[in-house]
């Protein structure tokens, strides 16, 4: 590969355009004419000038200095990097759904409305609870609908005191975000060693002022909470209501059901469980879901089923309101739908099986060679607590960063935050047992590389477009976008 | 962890400086090594005026963010506006590289404050 | 078999027997009895590609898209034309199947295109920096809003009656779950009225939020208004159509303290409303209390420049509960489509393009009211959108019903009590022979 290394902006000359705009000749109108001058922009807009075939290259050179699931495997916990099937992509691309406008009438988009309806009832299915809305368009932005619909509910029943959430220290940073970022206070509670809830620390902090727990189960350590049930009667015994973090329901699909464990609130991320790509950092997509007696606060408009017909209903006095434009991220649904659909009831309950398997048996070849934290059942993933040995030079960092060398991408690290030196391994169901295998290997071989050759961790990654970067001063300095003359030169 | 004999300290790991009818304020060795390298010190406007235990800014490091707390009340005086430019400069003279200089609401405050050696020992112990 | 599912009977037994256990059903054993499902999901049995294929596409076909439509259309999204070269680039797996790029050394081609797309974003909008993008043009609006509550003084927040319904909304529900008040300024002749915005900006008003083009297309005059908002130690927020930004004064020259919008326009299909992305943009003042992802550059070990997320302290999983954004993810994908969009089109292209949709729009404008079955609803400029009351009364509906049977997609039904009015939308997509036939079509209308 070529060594690469130059901004659009850098390849840009006057003249080059990779674009042709159609005119057309009755309406030559200077643009004064029609639009007073004082309302146009008067400064010049810098965009790149370049040819079609310089700007395939470019991002095509671009391209092979990321790293995706396509290209390796990618053990990334808490973020379920599972294979994303090409049909899904080709599913959404039909132009009945690509093509269609969200602002025409529910006659001309009947399948559209459709798949929406069956998807709600899969996903009510999945998770046993009674209703969802699609429209959330990321994990964060599911947390913060859910969190808003279950104030409305304490609001609409006069209990306007249960201002606090309980959100318990090993869950993921989003959880005290969303909760305050829709209104209310955060009660953090202490995990046991093993990340579940302390049944003590919980009932110390119910009260009537609580409206409820965000938990996932299985935890971020990868453990499923024995206690579940029982933190459900104490929730809701206190008149409070229970949160689920659908971050984790790779591992449990077809096992055990969310609303069967008492939560009235969750929310899926489509683009873990349900495949659909991450796109660098997104489109996501972040469906909520309810139990029946919150339905009726769930955001507008609700893809409605009559006789024959579909509609959307707009008429919810109830309904926290709207949280994006239009219907949450469509395409992104259309994608989902059709993992669904290819792996059926049986294909989900043993995607969950897999992926609890290779996460099980990577962690049993590992445990003699990394610092175990918690030597028990893990369920889609598991957490070590760095590297072993007292006098050890090398870090988390380090481990994660020798991985790149060997082509893989490293797992989590340093979350989450009660385990110290955390790495956060998450195989999912996508991986064969010749890859997992290769994959143990190398982490034994960095662990010994750890003691034998520091400085092969240290130094790591040395394979990769870049090295390790300079992060301090990219945050002291910060340069966010192109100046024509370069902002930076080589400092001494 | 080092100290400076004859200033006060919080439990927040601020120090005051006092000179005259001013309060200088900026944030301990202690608390300089527990963040990291510093890249960005949030300072409050000139007149604002806090208590004390209000945030009076933040302070961030590449993977970290901390409030700044008054240790006394008071009215903010001036503020380092060179700490814009050499953020890191809390990190190599944690005592040198002051934030704010308040006029302070209350004299009798500084008597919360904690002295070098029982901040050390206060340090020791949370540690 | 499962065909996206490695593992084999004889890999599952060695695993199994490596772990010591007998059934895959024991690695579940810790799942109590009272919460195991111990039925079947109730949902179909796996399908093919074929049938997969043949039943979605079935819904697809019950769907009639503007493939099928000459779409006039637009209100909060637009057909514009997408650029060939994006499905090709952004279909590539190393940025279709890549995670948030943590990991620098492995992701630079995301953190480059991200660099490339802020740059373009505070060129595009005359600001002087960008973040990585949010999930859509409203909820960008919204996190403007809280943006400006978190850190200017007062409980309120003004929106422009003008500006997008949908917006509006979105930025009523985010206010209200954090108790702040949203009070709409109101309207005269289709643009805000600016006695009513000097009447309710006080001490306690954190910002002002309008749009431009506004909701009925209208190019609004905004001269002045940064002044007052800034009088007043609010922020000023412009919402701005990306298309309509080569061509208009900028947010930057208006005096925004920030500026948001919808990217769709840059290349994103319709999609029946996402995935699109939203931008923001802000002065240098406001840069890190920015919400969402950063791109910064920095250099690698060897001294080689590199591309970093950065000014990370602002963001959820470091502030935790201080947080004042939850966003964790950008639309990494959309913003690469945006991305590439504005390369293709480049300085003149992206200008010709919102030039030839505004001539075009003034085309049938000029057109429609020439069949006299139509009045101007306001007498203002406008850039691609433009209000129309019908004459005499008939229905918008039963207009839209008739262009429709005629393979035509009409405009948006905006009527109320008092009037029959519809929002017309012409990009430069629309040939002159397709707006002819509108206005040949409405001719042949039972007025």
């Amino acid at each position: 590969m070529v060594n690469y290394d130059q901004l659009i902006f850098e390849i840009s000359k006057p003249g080059r355009s990779a674009y042709r705009v159609a005119k057309a000749d009755v309406c030559d109108k200077p643009i004064e004419s029609i639009i007073p001058a004082g309302l146009l922009r008067e400064t010049s807009l810098e965009l790149p000038e370049v040819s079609e075939p310089q700007l395939v290259r470019h991002y095509t050179l671009l391209s092979q200095k990321n790293f995706g699931v396509d290209t390796g495997f990618y053990p990334l916990g808490s973020c379920t990097m599972k294979y994303n099937p090409k049909l899904n992509e080709d599913m959404a691309g039909f132009s009945g759904f690509a093509a269609l406008h969200p602002q025409q009438k529910t006659q001309q988009t009947q399948g559209a409305l459709e798949l929406m309806y069956d998807l709600s009832a899969m996903l009510s299915e999945i998770g046993g609870m009674d209703a969802f809305t699609l429209q959330p368009a990321a994990g964060a932005h599911g947390e913060l609908t859910g969190l808003m619909i279950m104030k409305a509910y304490h609001e609409s029943r006069g209990d306007q005191k249960r201002t606090k959430i309980i959100v318990p220290d090993s869950a993921h940073g989003t959880n005290p975000a969303s909760a305050n970022v829709a209104g209310f206070d955060i009660v953090e509670i202490k995990s046991t060693r093993m990340g579940e809830i302390d049944l003590e620390s919980l009932k110390a902090a119910l009260g009537d002022d609580i409206a409820g727990l965000m938990l996932t189960n299985p935890n971020t350590l990868g453990l499923f909470d024995r206690n579940i049930v029982e933190i459900a009667r104490l929730v809701h015994e206190a008149g409070g209501l229970l949160y689920y973090d659908g971050a984790n329901l790779n591992a449990i699909l077809g096992q055990t059901r969310p609303g069967d464990m008492g939560f009235d609130v969750v929310h899926y991320n489509l683009h873990k469980t349900f495949s659909t790509p991450h796109g660098g950092g997104g489109p996501g997509s972040g469906p909520v879901g309810v139990k029946a007696f919150l339905e009726p606060f769930l955001p507008t408009p609700v893809v409605i089923k009559s006789e024959s017909s579909y509609d959307l209903s707009y008429d919810r006095p109830l309904s926290i309101g709207k949280v994006k434009s239009f219907y949450g991220n469509f395409g992104i649904l259309v994608r989902a739908y059709t993992f669904i659909l290819s792996m059926g009831a049986e294909g989900l309950k043993r995607a969950s099986e897999m992926a609890v398997l290779n996460a099980s048996y990577i962690q049993e070849k590992l445990k003699d060679h990394y610092q175990v934290f918690a030597n028990t059942k893990c369920k889609h993933e598991f957490v070590l607590a760095g590297l072993k040995g007292e006098l050890t030079q090398c870090s988390t960092l380090d481990v994660a960063k020798r991985l790149l060398d060997y082509g893989y991408h490293p797992p989590t690290i340093y979350f989450p935050l009660i385990v110290p030196n955390a790495i956060m391994i998450e195989p999912t169901e996508s991986e064969s047992l010749e890859t997992l295998d290769d994959f143990i290997d190398i982490m034994i071989k960095i662990s010994e590389e750890a003691d034998t050759n520091p400085e092969a961790l240290k130094q790591a990654p040395t394979t990769t477009p870049i090295r390790r970067v300079d992060e301090i001063r990219a945050a002291r300095t910060p340069i966010l976008k192109w100046e024509p003359t370069p902002a930076t030169s080589e400092e001494a | 962890m080092k100290t400076v004999e004859g200033l006060y300290y919080s439990k927040d790991h601020e120090w005051l400086k006092i000179e005259g009818d001013t309060g200088i304020i900026g944030i301990s060795d202690h608390a300089q090594h527990s963040l990291g390298d510093i890249v960005y010190v949030e300072v409050p406007e000139e007149d604002d005026h806090f208590d004390a235990g209000d945030s009076f800014g933040t302070i961030e490091s590449v993977k970290a963010a901390s409030d700044l707390l008054m240790p006394v009340g008071g009215t903010v005086l001036e503020v380092n506006e060179s700490l814009e430019d050499e953020p890191g400069s809390v990190n190599s003279a944690p005592y040198e590289s002051w934030i704010i200089k308040i006029k302070f609401d209350d004299v009798s405050e500084l008597e919360a404050l904690l002295d070098a050696a029982g901040y050390t020992a206060f340090c020791e112990e949370e540690a | 078999m499962f065909p996206y599912i490695p593992n084999t009977d004889e890999d599952v037994a060695r695993m199994l027997e490596a772990l010591g256990l007998d059934s895959v059903e024991a690695l579940f054993s810790d799942v109590p009895e009272a919460v195991k499902l111990n039925r079947r999901l109730d949902l179909c049995a796996p399908l093919s590609e074929t049938e997969v294929t043949k039943q979605i596409k079935a819904l697809a076909d019950q769907n009639v898209s503007t493939d099928s439509l000459v779409c006039f259309l637009g209100a909060g999204a637009y057909d514009h034309a997408v650029p060939s070269v994006i499905k090709h680039l952004i279909g590539r797996s190393e940025f279709n199947t890549a995670y948030t790029p943590y990991q620098p050394e492995i992701s630079q081609g995301t953190l480059q295109a991200i660099f490339e797309y802020q740059t373009m974003i505070a060129n595009l909008t005359g600001m002087d920096v960008a973040n990585a993008s949010m999930y859509d043009g409203a909820s960008a609006t919204a996190e403007a809003a809280m943006l400006a509550a978190a850190n200017q003084k007062g409980d309120t927040v003004l929106i422009a009656s003008t500006v997008h319904p949908e917006t509006i909304a979105v930025v009523e529900t985010y206010m209200r779950f954090k108790g702040i008040k949203v009070v709409q300024i109101g309207a005269k002749d289709g643009v805000m009225d600016r006695d009513a915005l000097t009447a309710k900006l006080n001490a306690d008003v954190v910002g002002v939020v309008v749009q431009q083009p506004n909701f009925y297309g209208i190019v609004e005059d905004y001269s002045g208004v940064a002044e007052a908002v800034h009088e007043a130690k609010a922020l000023f927020i412009m919402n701005v159509d990306p298309i309509g930004a080569a061509l208009l004064k900028t947010p930057g020259e208006y005096g925004a303290d920030l500026a948001v919008g919808e990217g769709q326009p840059l290349g994103n299909g319709l999609n029946y409303g996402g995935p699109y992305l939203g931008f923001m943009a802000s002065t240098k003042k406001q840069m890190r209390k920015l919400p969402g992802r950063i791109v910064g550059q920095t250099v690698d070990l060897d001294g080689k420049r590199a591309f970093t997320l950065t000014l990370q302290a602002r963001e959820q999983h470091i502030r935790r509960e201080k947080a004042t954004s939850n966003i964790c993810s950008n639309q990494a994908l959309n913003a690469l489509t945006a991305t590439i969009f504005m390369s293709v089109t480049g300085r003149e292209g992206l200008y010709q393009m919102a030039a030839e949709t505004a001539r075009r729009a003034y085309y049938g404008y000029e057109k429609l009211l020439a069949t006299g079955h139509f009045k101007p609803a306001y007498a203002q400029p406008f850039f691609r959108e433009f209000a129309l009351e019908v004459n005499g009364g008939a229905d918008v509906d039963s207009i839209n019903a008739h262009l429709f049977e005629n393979g035509i997609l009409g405009g948006l039904n905006i009527s109320d009590d008092n009037a029959q009015r519809i929002l017309f939308c012409i990009t430069e997509k629309r040939t002159v022979e397709e707006i002819d036939r509108l206005v040949e079509v409405l001719e042949a209308y039972p007025w």
